[in-house]
């Protein structure tokens, strides 16, 4: 490693000779990002499931998606190394996946367990069976907090992809990867605001779509 | 099967790693690694405290800047420590911190700016969200504004600094692994060359290690916190 | 209609039970109200009705059916079902909920929406709270479309579980007298629990007296047991105020009352004073032909009565009126006594003498 003693400046022609590769990192950041989302949230639904119908499961749960949790994503790539091979993308999605379970899962379950007993009782009352008050009642009163979920689940797992350069994957993280080994601060920061710009879109987006979703969440404030 | 063959030859593999005297001394040793990992951790945590508790418990005793409160723990949730490391690197650099050890600085700066959104939204939620009616009574009784705020807000917020503490810190403990990538040794350090070499044995030896620390961080903590808790869960405590 | 036999319940792990073999039968038709102190098991009673809580032991029938021989849901669409916390859907507009149960039996749009116009309109909610959601309106409008939501397919039974506990005395005293009034139009049979003694007298055409453990301790309409409690325990739950209570069940009508220093205006003027005298007044109550015109004080009778200026009666009682009411009027009116008026004509006098009769006979 060679270090580099020049007073480190923004390189603006890097940037406007590799809007291409720019865009291709972007797409790549999104696909592993979606994929992880979209996996978590599968898997969070079915374990909640779970954890609402049988309510001893939920605390072995948590602590299970808790130890994933709190396990560094880069401990958790280690271990899957020696198992798919270091460039493979099963190694990243595993483990951002893993990383957003426990955010999740306690949204989802707080959001539906949330809904007022008071409601619950009266769609009862009403003669609803327990599916149809689970489906049109006590979902849809749980959808804000679930997007709430999916929100900090989508940005944090924005930040972690680029470390998924470590095992062959990437977006971002190949400029900075590259920044760190070449000393190129124009590299390095391409990725980082990059990360930190598709967050701020994404999670834009997704607050859109929460008011798309509960329109009543606004009424009576 | 053949896949269980490998399997017990790798984790024999392991243990020969971890049983091997050579990797137990010297800079590169678990010791040493173990130590500069920690003592990066602890110099980011606590500057990290110095820079945001003060002025979390301020503003929440005041009631100002929740939006600052909810932007800072947004922006910092989306800003990747790794590119934090990989932008402050060639800064640091540039600024020949020469003296203390190669991308040491970087490191630093990219923790501190990890854990200061989690400390400060926790301290400024804890303080802010002391009950009203509470405070009043508090000064209601003659209380000045900073008895109010040691004797009443800062008790009832404790609980909730110690859980931002824990965050960071857990967070911190793991993310310090990425100073190998910028040449500051941590346990980091074993993942780093592990890749480069594809020594899968010294890479899981690696994440093994720092796995551990990551979940002694969190329990140990979650001790403290526990500690610090009042009322109700306070007692929980004396039972398990 | 609604027929309990024996019917106790034991939630799990309780010492004793919740409901211990209570039996009560309500009249098609009838206002039943539950009334008696808090935990006595006067939800649990109701919610055994419409199987959201399943009895430990005993027979509760609807209609004449045994409620275990339908799904419970099935069940529960054909009784109304309006609790305190009214739980209304808040992703729903007032509309939405209004239709919840005619929409879960499969009802079209069109018809929907002539039922909600219609429930609407019944519980006195405007058209343009409709579109709204729950949030959006206050305590006592949020309570009327429960009440209207609870309608939905036109259940032949309601059971109301606290449904004004929540609102403020004045709003409750509205929907209370509101309620009564749409009972009278659709007859339903209504299980009503409160632990209002005052709300319970007021509304119910019968009165059931719980004691803990769901132990029944008198049935009957709330006239006879406010004049004859069946023990201590009801006389010490009904209160130190029996009489009063009582008072407000009796209509003004129930009692004679007395001519009073009221004259025809083609009297003599000697007729006049003579009348004065007697009742021991300073003025005099003039009628025409039986119509109340008002009174005239004596300084201002001349020669004639018909030149006089009598001035109205400031508290005027109709026969409809409450003996309550009306002991208010005596005590805070002229001389002790109030006026009882009859779509304009004059009825005669109550005074105190004549309440106290009908509170100890
Ligand atoms: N789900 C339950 N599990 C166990 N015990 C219960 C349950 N529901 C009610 N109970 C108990 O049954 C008894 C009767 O309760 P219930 O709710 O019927 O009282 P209530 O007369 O409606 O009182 P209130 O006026 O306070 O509403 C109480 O002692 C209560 O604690
Ligand atoms: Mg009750």
């Amino acid at each position: 490693m060679t270090l580099a003693q020049e007073r480190p400046t923004i390189d603006f022609g890097w940037i406007a000779d590799n809007l291409d590769e720019i865009a291709e990192a972007t797409l790549d950041h999104l696909t592993l990002t979606a994929i992880a989302v979209t996996a978590g949230l599968v898997l969070s639904v079915a374990l909640s499931l779970v954890a609402l119908r049988w309510r001893g499961t939920y605390a072995p749960i948590t602590w299970f998606t808790g130890v994933l949790y709190t396990i560094p994503s880069i401990a958790l790539f280690t271990f899957l190394v020696p198992i798919f091979g270091l460039r493979s993308i099963l190694t990243a999605e595993i483990a951002l996946v893993s990383y957003t379970l426990l955010i999740l899962i306690r949204n989802i379950v707080a959001g539906i367990r949330g809904v007022p007993a008071g409601v619950v009782e009266a769609s009862r009352g009403l003669g609803m069976t327990t599916r149809r008050i689970f489906t049109d009642v006590q979902v849809p009163l749980a959808l804000p907090a679930i997007v709430a979920g999916v929100r900090v689940a989508a940005v944090t797992t924005i930040g972690l992809v680029t470390l998924t350069v470590l095992v062959g994957q990437g977006g971002y993280g190949v400029f900075i990867l590259r920044g760190i080994r070449r000393q190129f601060l124009t590299e390095a920061l391409v990725g980082t605001l990059g990360s930190v710009i598709l967050a701020v879109v994404v999670d834009t987006a997704l607050v859109r779509l929460q008011r798309v979703v509960s329109p009543w969440a606004r009424a009576g404030r | 099967m053949g896949e269980g063959r490998k399997v017990s030859e790798f984790f024999g593999q392991v243990v020969a790693w971890l049983t091997d005297p050579a990797n137990w001394s010297g800079s590169r040793g678990v010791p040493g690694l173990l130590r500069a990992h920690v003592g990066l951790t602890v110099a980011a945590l606590a500057a990290a405290c110095v820079l945001s508790l003060p002025l979390a418990v301020y503003l929440g005793h005041r009631h100002r800047g929740g939006l600052l409160a909810i932007s800072v723990v947004n922006i910092g949730r989306a800003l990747p420590s790794f590119g934090v490391i990989g932008v402050m690197f060639p800064i640091t650099l540039a600024f020949a911190l020469i003296r203390s050890p190669l991308g040491y600085w970087a490191t630093l700066v990219a923790m501190v700016v990890l854990a200061m959104p989690p400390m400060f939204v926790n301290a400024y939620t804890g303080v802010s969200a002391a009950d009203p009616a509470l405070v009043e009574a508090a000064r209601g009784m003659g209380m000045t504004e900073s008895q109010t705020l040691r004797r009443v807000e800062l008790p009832l917020a404790l609980p909730l600094v110690m859980a931002g503490i824990r965050t960071a810190a857990v967070a911190v403990v793991a993310t310090v692994t990425l100073g190998a990538w910028v040449g500051y040794n941590t346990l980091g350090t074993y993942i780093f060359v592990g890749f480069a070499q594809q020594d899968d044995v010294m890479v899981f030896v690696g994440g093994l290690a720092v796995a551990i620390l990551a979940v002694l961080t969190e329990v140990g903590l979650g001790g403290v916190e526990r500690m610090t808790a009042w009322g109700p869960a306070r007692r929980r405590r004396s039972v398990d | 209609m609604i027929r309990l036999h024996e019917v106790g319940k034991m939630f799990p792990g309780a010492a004793a039970p919740a409901v211990d073999r209570l039996s009560l039968d309500i009249e098609e038709g009838e206002l039943v109200t539950l009334v008696g102190p808090s935990g006595c098991g006067k939800t649990t009673t109701l919610k055994m009705i419409n199987r959201l809580i399943e009895p430990s032991t005993g027979v509760i029938e609807v209609g004449g059916r045994d409620v275990t021989s339908l799904e419970p849901h099935v069940l529960r669409r054909g009784i109304g079902y309006v609790i305190q916390q009214v739980g209304l859907f808040p992703h729903r507009t007032v509309r939405e909920n209004i239709g919840t149960v005619p929409g879960l039996i499969g009802w079209d749009e069109p018809r929907i929406s002539q039922r909600v116009d219609e429930l609407a309109e019944l519980v006195g909610l405007d058209q343009e709270l409709l579109d709204r959601y729950p949030t959006e309106l206050s305590g006592g409008q949020q309570q009327r479309v429960g009440v209207a939501r609870a309608l939905g397919a036109d259940p032949p039974v309601l059971l109301m579980d606290e449904p004004f506990g929540a609102v403020d005395p004045i709003v409750r005293a509205r929907l209370q007298g509101e309620f009564l009034d749409l009972q009278r139009r659709l007859d339903k049979t209504v299980v009503f629990v409160t632990h209002d003694i005052d709300e319970a007298v007021m509304l119910g055409d019968r009165t059931a007296i719980l004691n803990v453990g769901g132990i029944l301790e008198q049935y009957d309409t709330p006239e006879r047991i406010l004049a004859a409690p069946a023990n201590e325990f009801v006389a010490s739950f009904l209160g130190s105020e029996r009489g009063l209570r009582r008072l407000g069940l009796r209509p003004v009508s129930s009692v004679t009352p007395v001519q009073g220093p009221v004259i025809d205006i083609s009297a003599d003027v000697s007729t006049a004073h003579d009348v004065m005298q007697r009742h021991g007044v300073e003025w005099v109550g003039l009628t025409d032909g039986g119509r109340l015109l008002g009174w005239v004080p004596m300084s201002e009778i001349g020669d004639d009565l018909a030149t006089a200026r009598p001035r109205p009666f400031l508290v005027t009682l109709t026969p409809t009126d409450s003996l309550r009411r009306a002991l208010d009027a005596v005590v805070t009116g002229h001389a002790q006594m109030a006026v009882v008026v009859d779509e304009g004509v004059y009825q005669g006098m109550i005074d105190v003498a004549k309440i106290a009769a009908e509170i100890t006979g």
